[in-house]
């Protein structure tokens, strides 16, 4: 997927300005949030789960080489071909070449945010294979031209109901069905004959266990069990950094990620696949292929934001997230939105492409209290910021806004002099009231809110007075 | 260089890898993997009926139904009740391995199979089924085909109170000491399908069942 990131101002002043979007967003608040702060009382040291997470996720970062390798010998001892991709364009190399070698003519997908990072979809129909998103928001995304998802666990987050109802009903040819349960059937009804007809199945993948490797997938609807049963071909398209070392941390990530990212105790199918079927079994793949993709993760392992490959995809952070909450997802401009995605792009596209996003964020720490495995957002962000500072990456107002501000800032006798003009301007702007409703010099900040006035006398002043008492 | 050299050899150079390094880590690693740690788990009932009383509870959280007979023998005639009492089809995919339970007595046309689209009605065992959240653990095998429990509309599980453990990490540990290594799929199954992407509105029976109801067998 091409990156928008770098217009995420003006996106940001759009999805602001878009009445229907900000209605559909406040619908969608604060519901996964509250599910979340009830499930996880369900376990009775969560904190320490959080740290017990954080700890098998670095344990596998810190030699993620021989884990990697761990990994691949399991798996393929087990008849599965591991392959293994750069970037977006070597996905959809191997994934075409997988079709064209097993005569696959379509392809049922389960989310896979990798293959959102490929654009694996216009490779696929241009290599005359026919690809149908099947979770049931990926699908509505799709039939409506193939947009882009705002949200990496509720995909059509920023949609109402009446407008899919609308969508239904244009490209179904139905009538206009206006309640949730019918919309759903009809999706299914649609689907389940893609399920039955697809000869590949494309699916992401939650976990790679290396101990057995195996994959493990995660899905309320059941649509991954479909791709991952039925068609005789299944690719799995996962990051490198998805590795866990054995089945028992599996199981206490299995804890974290349902209640972080819907609040559920648990998704409704958690599945464990290894290997092919035998040839006594009635059911599952021929034919199994993972392919492992670095498409920029392998140069964040061993750097100050190693920490972010910890991330296990729940969505809490933009869940918690106010500038998400205002914004909604398409703002940011590539696959990952929120405060995730703020560290994520910058990391995978380049710090240039996407100038805005780390200030993209209020820094209230909201995003680090709720994340599972302990990632801290804020200080990646601030991080990132502090990079773009040493890359000159900043618009030059800023620049020498900063350099004149460290100036002052450095001639105490020249800042007490700009803070006494400073507080004297001010009051005289408030004009007696005790707030300022348009900023003179800087208009813009009094937007939305009023500026509080100042009393009149700078802290030098009130001290000095104070002590001289 | 190919893609797989290029990723290892950028990971392998961020880290330092070295030759005494690697022996050292590939040894940390097996000890790892023979270790089994597990992290911290939330407290569950130790006798029996306690946790089939959780595992009861937590299911119906999860949207399925339950009912309880003393002994397999009675399975049947249960599923053939609730069928009934739902006006379902009477006509139902079994597992090749409960073929020799006496359905028809208790008048029902049971096929064993793998599902196909037709099929209304899946009856299943399962390998074992966990107390914590609900869960039924299914594995694949030739009498065991994954489809029954997923492409008819009801979902009817058989569960031997025998088979309710405490945690999924319990359920690992039965796997490997009772199959060795691990099936194709095993497949954790908590109620029936559904979805939320439509307003964050739950709405039951998405592509896989929109029923799930399990009879907890008390005895043999
Ligand atoms: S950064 Fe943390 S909270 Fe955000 S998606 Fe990743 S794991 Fe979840």
């Amino acid at each position: 997927m091409e990156s928008r990131s770098r217009h995420f101002k003006a996106n940001a002043a759009a999805s602001l300005a878009n009445p229907v979007l900000q209605a559909n967003l406040k619908t969608a608040k604060g519901k996964f949030v509250d599910k979340r702060a009830i499930s996880i009382k369900e376990i009775d040291d969560f904190e320490g789960s959080r740290e017990a997470a954080k700890n098998i996720r670095n344990r596998v970062l810190e030699n993620l080489d021989l884990w990697l390798e761990k990994f691949e010998e399991n798996a393929t001892a087990r008849g599965a071909t591991v392959l293994w991709a750069k970037d977006g364009e070597e996905i959809c190399r191997h994934v075409a070449e997988i079709g064209l070698r097993h005569g696959v003519k379509k392809a049922a997908k389960s989310k896979s945010m990798l293959s959102e990072e490929a654009g694996l979809n216009l490779a696929l129909t241009a290599a005359g294979i026919r690809p149908i998103e099947t979770d049931l928001g990926e699908y509505i995304l799709q039939i409506n031209d193939n947009e882009p998802p705002s949200h990496i666990i509720a995909p059509v987050v920023h949609k109402s109901l009446d407008e899919i109802a609308d969508l239904f009903h244009q490209v179904h040819k139905t009538p206009r069905k206006t309640e949730i349960p019918a919309l759903t059937r009809e999706a299914r009804e649609v689907l389940r004959e893609h399920f039955l007809t697809a000869d590949m199945g494309i699916s992401g993948g939650n976990f790679l266990v290396a101990e057995t490797g195996s994959v493990a997938l995660v899905t309320n609807e059941g649509n991954g069990r479909m791709v991952t049963t039925l068609p005789h071909v299944h690719v799995v398209i996962t990051g490198i950094e998805k590795v866990v070392p054995t089945l028992e941390d599996l199981s206490l990530l299995m804890r974290l990620l349902p209640r972080s990212a819907t609040g559920q105790s648990i998704s409704n199918y958690v599945s464990v696949l290894t290997g092919v079927k035998t040839p006594a079994e009635l059911d599952g793949p021929e034919h199994l292929y993972f392919i492992l993709v670095d498409n920029g993760r392998a140069d964040v392992v061993g750097s100050e934001f190693q920490d972010m490959l910890r991330c296990i995809r729940c969505g809490a952070c933009m869940n918690h997230c106010p500038v998400y909450q205002t914004i909604g997802g398409h703002a940011y401009g590539w696959v990952y939105p929120g405060p995730m995605g703020s560290v994520l792009t910058p990391l995978y596209t380049g710090l240039e492409n996407a100038i805005d996003l780390p200030q993209a964020a209020t820094l209230c720490n909201q995003c680090g209290v709720v994340c599972p495995v302990m990632i801290p957002l804020p200080e990646l962000l601030r991080k990132l910021r502090e990079k773009q500072v040493e890359k000159h990456l900043r618009p030059w107002f800023e620049r020498i806004a900063l350099k004149t501000w460290a100036w002052v800032a450095g001639n105490p006798p020249l800042y007490a002099l700009g803070s006494w003009l400073g507080v004297r301007y001010l009051k005289w702007l408030a004009g007696g009231r005790d707030r300022i409703p348009v900023l003179g010099v800087a208009p813009g900040w009094t937007l939305g809110r009023d500026f509080p006035a100042p009393e009149g006398k700078t802290f030098r002043e009130l001290y000095a007075k104070k002590k001289g008492r | 260089m190919n893609s797989r050299e290029d990723i290892l050899g950028r990971v392998r150079a961020a880290l330092g890898r070295d030759a005494v390094n690697t022996v050292a880590v590939r040894q940390d690693i097996d000890a790892v993997l023979a270790a089994r740690v597990q992290g911290p788990r939330p407290a569950m009932p130790t006798d029996l009926a306690a946790l089939t009383a959780r595992f009861a509870e937590k299911s119906a959280v999860q949207s399925s139904t339950i009912d309880r007979v003393a002994n397999l023998a009675d399975a049947p005639a249960a599923v053939a009740r609730y069928l009934k009492g739902l006006d379902l089809s009477l006509a139902a995919v079994i597992w090749p391995s409960l073929a020799a339970l006496d359905w028809r007595a208790a008048g029902l046309a049971v096929e064993a199979r793998g599902a196909v689209d037709s099929d209304m009605v899946g009856i299943t065992g399962c390998f074992c089924a966990i107390a914590e959240t609900g869960t039924l653990m299914a594995c694949s095998a030739p009498d065991h085909p994954a489809t029954v429990s997923l492409l008819p509309e009801t979902h009817i599980a058989l569960v031997p109170m025998s088979r309710i453990v405490p945690g999924m990490e319990d359920a690992w540990a039965l796997a490997r000491a009772e199959l060795g290594s691990l099936p194709r799929a095993v497949n954790f199954i908590s109620g029936p399908s559904r979805t939320g992407d439509i307003e964050q509105t739950i709405v039951l029976g998405a592509h896989g069942p929109y029923r799930v109801h399990l009879v907890i067998i008390e005895g043999e």
